[in-house]
């Protein structure tokens, strides 16, 4: 059986993520996987820096934002009605 | 995100071209946060992002009659933010060099990510130190603009591959392309520097690190 290199992993390590590679890529990763620490510590950490980006906190509006916003269509329809 | 709505959507256009003018706030506050963080990733101004989305919503506003609902309604949105952003770009002659090979990146380049040999999780109740959002925000912000708008589509405003593809105007295969791209530089660059962020790890004799 052909087995696949570091370097092909961390080709897929996005699309293994995502759940994104077909079954049999999936299956030689993960056979991969349980041999090699830093293959699982690169995957392991994109998916940490995944998750934490992807949290609320990370990026929120600025204060007042959507009150402004509104407050700006309001007078921007009224405008465009007159 | 708010997930679209696609009969809520119809059903207030609709209603809105009728003359209720009002149900255009309800229309645009799902699309707001995405709005807003795409002209950011473009102007890298938090103030002129917020006038951009401003004139966004008006814009969607004023031309709501033309949406046609062959795409979703927020692609559509995010498509006039997008020629919105590049548009005071072009205007203040700003527009950076990385953003000119956009479509010349389809190749799949060599990447060495940063080399580990062990993990351990950074929970989400980190984020509760200040220095932790402000590390993650600077190493998106470093990004190159084709992969950061990826990142704040996909990651960050969990939209699917369809939709980023149709806001950005690009391929589904390029915001693959470019999404495992931005992923593998954000973990060069902040894996190494995560590590302070992990929980210590509980020994036998007490709390090490």
């Amino acid at each position: 059986m052909m087995r696949i290199d570091c370097k092909h992993v961390w080709n897929y390590v996005s699309a293994y993520i995502d759940g994104e590679v077909d079954a049999e890529l999936r299956a030689e990763i993960d056979r991969h996987l349980e041999t090699c620490e830093i293959c699982s510590a690169v995957l392991d950490s994109t998916r940490n820096v995944v998750v934490l980006v992807a949290d609320g906190r990370v990026f929120e509006l600025p204060t007042g934002f959507s009150k402004r916003l509104h407050a700006r269509l309001d007078r921007e329809m009224e405008l465009a009605r007159s | 995100m708010t997930a679209p709505n696609p009969e809520f959507e119809a059903d207030c256009i609709r209603r809105i071209l009728a003359g209720e003018r009002h149900l255009f706030h309800a229309l645009i506050s799902p699309c707001e946060r995405a709005i807003y963080f795409m002209l950011l990733s473009l102007l890298r101004n938090e103030a002129e992002a917020e006038d951009a989305a401003q004139d966004t919503a008006i814009k969607v506003y004023l031309n709501l009659k033309n949406f046609r609902g062959d795409s979703q309604f927020r692609t559509w949105v995010l498509s006039i933010a997008r020629n919105e952003g590049l548009g005071r770009l072009r205007k203040a002659g700003t527009r950076r060099e990385d953003s000119l090979d956009a479509e010349t990146d389809e190749q799949t380049g060599d990447y060495t990510p940063a080399i580990l040999t062990c993990w351990r999780e950074v929970p989400s109740e980190a984020l509760e130190r200040q220095e932790l959002g402000a590390m993650l925000r600077k190493a998106i912000d470093g990004l190159p603009e084709i992969y950061r708008n990826v990142v704040l589509l996909r990651d960050i405003e969990e939209m699917d591959v369809r939709e980023t593809a149709a806001a950005l105007g690009i391929t589904e295969g390029a915001v693959k392309v470019r999404l495992h791209r931005a992923r593998a530089l954000l973990q060069r660059e902040l894996a190494p520097r995560l590590e302070g962020f992990a929980p210590k790890k509980k020994g036998l004799f007490g709390w090490f690190k």
